[in-house]
């Protein structure tokens, strides 16, 4: 057994309130940062937090620190302690997690990464900078990999624990003098699948459809966004999908006369929106791990508490909002925990290639970037149009369009989405630094709101 | 002024840093630079009165940057023990190794005189943290309910976030600083829900996060009792308010919203980083490119914006930067025209500034230091009129208070922000909240059209906690100072029917 999990025992031991949770993270990252086709900055980090929450009566006291000696993690009991019996009853309240049986293996090291992630990356990497180099063209970009172990362990008894790895890699390609300008983004688990001679080839390809570039106005078009966009607009929905909201009147998912939008249809396509911790590319913590409550969303009284497969929603259907165990509790309604990632699927076999060789005239986007709330009656969100949008005629890209901000809410585009394309895994560009686990198909919108043009380029 | 605190004065930082710059120039560094830092961040989220969060973080850390042959090489850890800081200098020197295959320019830096054994703590009375968290509670909650009490106010959500800064750099030059910085963000908002018809409605206090302490809420600096009693009328006007026309529209627009126009379409584009790529792939770049300096025409004659990272109270506020810089004030636009960027000590060296401004910074011991925004403020006219005057001269026109959406694209030319009330203002009078509003613009365009800046009377310190920049992400607090302001002819938006309704 490593310190950590002592530290999880020790803390547990120490605590002299009525219940205690403590979850203590390990985490490790190593990432390399480019410019101009040339490494910028670079770095390993190695942290680690501990959360103790106290619970004293219905009134919770959550103390983090970045724990290193035994003096210290009795320091952080204390303290919360003290903050859990100076408390007002937490409006979160729910009892701890009893504990149940798992194949967790508590007592193994903490699962660690560090820079070797990169020995085959980095060397494709540096031929990548001389390549672009050659061609007149620019390399930007950002590579990471971060490795947590989880421990939360449990006055009741409860202990689990989970390794989690997170890759990323953004690539973005540019013409040397800096008016053409694309993206790529790949997820990955450790670096081994990562096919950087692939994603290059589809950068010269966008870079090479941008050597003709055509302006257009603002307007209502047909576009196809890829499944990164789909992504990026789907995480915030999801984000906002709390059911306490809802339930209050105060969110999109609520509905008149006091009711929410759950068993409202959205979509008439068979889209199902759903988030799987067992899902073999995107698995996430099939517990839950929290170190503050989350607004309706997520609550330190449920931490360790299994988190099962969950439909959003179902087949066009409202299915299900983020419910804590407490709210759940209070409204006679089973729990819904938020689940670290995050997939939609519309039955669709289209490739993203196939859709743009199916439209007679539209917009192909690369990825929306800035995306911020506008409106939360409705959900509308504003952002921008980034890195590559293409005019599509008779099945055939003809160049690059100028970049829109839109004004669009993701339900609202559920309802007018008309084709589908085939689900696969993805990297979001706007939520990644956040929210990287996500499978998405691409779609077609007949009229996407591109409200003003943006002469960034 | 507070001293000090001594838990952190506590730690072993001379003896860490000692053991850290001593192995880096061992390994033949050309320049190490080694932090200790400790940031605590309490938080604390009410709804409807009730404790629904608190927390209480504290990351506590070392980081070790080298240039060795010419590269940057990095690295943080937890373990604080003069082995673990003399290991990081070597994992540093190991990452410069890999840097130095993959970069093509040898890193060097500008000159900064050194400044041993300097210290500096903010402009606060109040540490929140020395504040029970019961008593913290108590106030939200008071405040909360007062706004529960009100005719129309269906829900509360405060919120309060409060930070506890503590950094000790030295390097091999020889500087060594010890600083301590406060900060406080309360929040509340009031929200209106019309169960039958499915709607609601909401409103959020506009003073916003200020380089203060726990005094902030009790009264100094901005009245909270006030605005809270002001709040459900307000909002009740809001409710039954119309929906804005599409046009054309002059704007007044208040302190309390233009800061963050400010931030994003003057801040960020006058980051020099952005200007040359750094940030191309992430953040983005930026329309201001260096080889406009000195002649790019930013906005109108009245327009004048200035870098500082000294103003009192402002959240980018510091006695020296991440790099040993002591900090100042300095001019981005004079009279219209792009006249400056801000630095760090590689890029003030790389385009021939002489030396940095001081806009290097991290936001804990794990991260890099990035070129981060100074409180970048536009300046009052001394004799400038009153927000009244200002209003005065519209015929046709909008007065914004307070921010709430925003958004601006990866060069800073298009953006588009809301707020959280609206006045039409018809023949230099307010005639009544309007609702669903957004002004969108282009960058030069928008200041371009920027008629009259008010009076010191109307100049207001806002600012934000979350500025996000760089990979991996990093957040930095930052202030933005501005007189009420008068422009003409800006794109309004109605944002109900840019979603389609």
């Amino acid at each position: 057994m490593a310190q950590v999990q002592e530290f999880v025992e020790q803390a547990l031991q120490l605590s002299t309130v009525d219940g205690c949770v403590v979850v203590a993270e390990e985490h490790t990252e190593t990432n390399l940062r480019w410019a101009n086709n040339s490494l910028t900055t670079n770095g390993q980090m190695t942290s680690r937090a501990v959360t103790v929450v106290s619970v004293a009566g219905e009134s919770a006291g959550v103390v983090t620190r970045s724990v290193s000696t035994p003096d210290e993690l009795a320091t952080l009991v204390k303290a919360s302690e003290a903050a859990a019996r100076d408390a007002t009853p937490a409006d979160d309240f729910a009892p701890l997690v009893e504990p149940y049986d798992t194949d967790d293996d508590w007592d193994a090291d903490p699962a660690t990464t560090s820079v070797d992630v990169f020995a085959r990356f980095a060397p494709e990497l540096g031929t990548a900078f001389k390549q672009a180099g050659k061609n007149g063209r620019l390399l930007f970009g950002f590579a990471e990999h971060q490795m947590s172990s989880t421990f939360v362990g449990s006055s009741t008894g409860l202990r689990r624990r989970f390794d989690q790895p997170n890759g990323r890699v953004e690539l973005n390609g540019k013409s040397d003098d800096y008016t053409r300008s694309v993206w790529a983004g790949i997820h990955t688990r450790d670096f081994s699948d990562v096919a950087l001679d692939a994603a290059i080839e589809q950068l010269n390809t966008r870079l090479d459809w941008a050597a003709t570039s055509v302006e257009l106005p603002a307007g209502r078009y047909e576009t196809i966004l890829p499944p990164g966009a789909v992504a990026d607009l789907m995480i915030y929905a999801y984000w906002t999908a709390s059911a306490r909201d809802a339930e209050e009147g105060r969110n999109v998912f609520a509905g008149p006369n006091g009711t929410t939008r759950i068993g409202e249809r959205l979509s008439t396509l068979p889209l199902t929106l759903r988030s799987d911790p067992a899902d073999p590319r995107l698995a996430c913590a099939p517990f839950e791990i929290v170190t503050a409550s989350e607004g309706g969303l997520q609550s330190v009284f449920d931490n360790g508490a299994p988190v099962t497969a969950t439909s959003w929603i179902d087949n066009g259907r409202l299915a299900n909002l983020a419910r804590t165990r407490s709210w759940a509790t209070r409204t006679n309604a089973e729990p819904r925990l938020f689940i670290g990632n995050l997939m939609l699927d519309g039955k669709g076999s289209a490739s993203l290639d196939d859709m743009v060789a199916s439209t007679e005239r539209g917009l192909l986007l690369t990825c929306l970037w800035y995306i911020r709330e506008v409106d939360p009656q409705t959900l509308l969100l504003t952002g921008l149009t980034r890195d590559g949008v293409f005019l599509v005629e008779d099945g055939t890209v003809r160049g690059a369009v100028n970049n829109f901000r839109f004004n669009e809410s993701p339900i609202d585009l559920l309802g007018r989405i008309t084709e589908v394309g085939r689900t696969e895994y993805t990297l979001p560009r706007e939520w990644n630094d956040y929210f990287t686990r996500t499978a998405m198909p691409p779609v077609r919108v007949p009229d996407f709101n591109m409200s003003t043009v943006s002469q960034a380029s | 002024m507070p001293d000090l605190d001594p838990s952190f004065l506590a730690l072993p930082m001379r003896e860490l840093a000692d053991a850290a710059l001593g192995r880096a120039r061992e390994l033949g560094v050309t320049h190490a630079d080694f932090r200790l830092e400790r940031i605590r961040v309490g938080w604390l989220q009410l709804r409807d009165g009730k404790l629904d969060s608190t927390s209480d973080s504290e990351d506590l850390g070392l980081a070790v940057r080298v240039i060795h042959e010419g590269a940057w090489g990095f690295a943080a850890d937890i373990a604080r023990t003069p082995e673990a800081a003399r290991r990081l200098a070597e994992q540093a020197v190991a990452t410069a190794k890999i840097s130095r295959v993959l970069s093509d320019d040898p890193v060097t830096l500008a000159p900064e005189p050194t400044y041993p054994d300097a210290t500096w703590v903010s402009s606060y009375e109040i540490d929140p943290f020395e504040v029970p968290e019961s008593e913290r509670v108590a106030r939200l909650s008071e405040l909360s309910e007062r706004l529960l009490a009100a005719d129309g106010v269906d829900h509360v959500d405060a919120s309060l976030m409060h930070v506890l800064e503590n950094k000790f750099y030295a390097d091999t030059a020889g500087t060594s600083t010890t600083q301590q910085r406060v900060r406080i963000n309360p929040n509340f908002t009031a929200v209106h829900v019309d169960r039958g018809e499915g709607k609601f409605y909401s409103m959020r206090t506009i003073g916003g996060p200020a380089g203060r302490g726990w005094e902030y809420l009790r009264g100094t600096g901005w009245d909270f009792d006030a605005e809270i009693a002001e709040l459900p009328e307000l909002l009740a006007e809001h409710v039954k308010s119309p929906s804005v026309t599409a046009g054309s529209y002059d704007l007044v627009i208040h302190p309390t919203n233009l800061w963050l126009t400010i931030h994003e379409s003057i801040g960020h584009a006058t980051e020099l980083d952005r200007a040359l790529g750094y940030e191309a792939a992430y953040a983005g770049t930026s329309f201001a490119t260096f080889d406009k300096l000195n002649t790019l025409k930013y906005g109108s004659g009245v327009m004048n914006v200035t870098g500082d990272r000294t103003v009192e109270h402002g959240l980018a506020t510091i006695g020296y930067d991440d790099e040993g810089v002591q900090t100042k004030a300095f001019d981005i636009v004079r009279a219209g025209t792009l006249v400056g960027y801000q630095l760090n000590r590689h890029m003030a060296q790389a385009k021939g500034f002489g030396r940095s401004n001081g806009c290097a910074f991290a936001d804990s011991s794990g991260h890099i230091p990035l070129q981060r925004m100074a409180n970048v403020s536009l300046q009052p006219d001394p004799s400038g009129p009153s927000v009244d005057e200002l209003i005065s001269g519209v015929q046709r026109g909008i007065y914004i208070l307070g921010d709430r959406s925003w958004s601006i694209d990866m060069q800073r030319y298009n953006f588009q922000f809301t707020g959280q009330r609206f006045y039409r203002i018809e023949n230099g009078r307010l005639a009544g909240q309007l609702r669903d509003v957004a002004y969108q613009a282009t960058t030069t365009d928008f200041w371009g059209s920027l008629e009259a800046v008010g009076g010191p009377a109307t100049y207001h310190l806002g600012g934000a906690m979350n500025c996000g920049k760089g990979q991996p992400g990093q957040v930095a607090a930052v202030s933005h100072g501005c007189p009420a302001t008068l422009f003409r002819g800006v794109n309004v938006l109605n944002t109900v029917a840019e979603g389609g309704r």
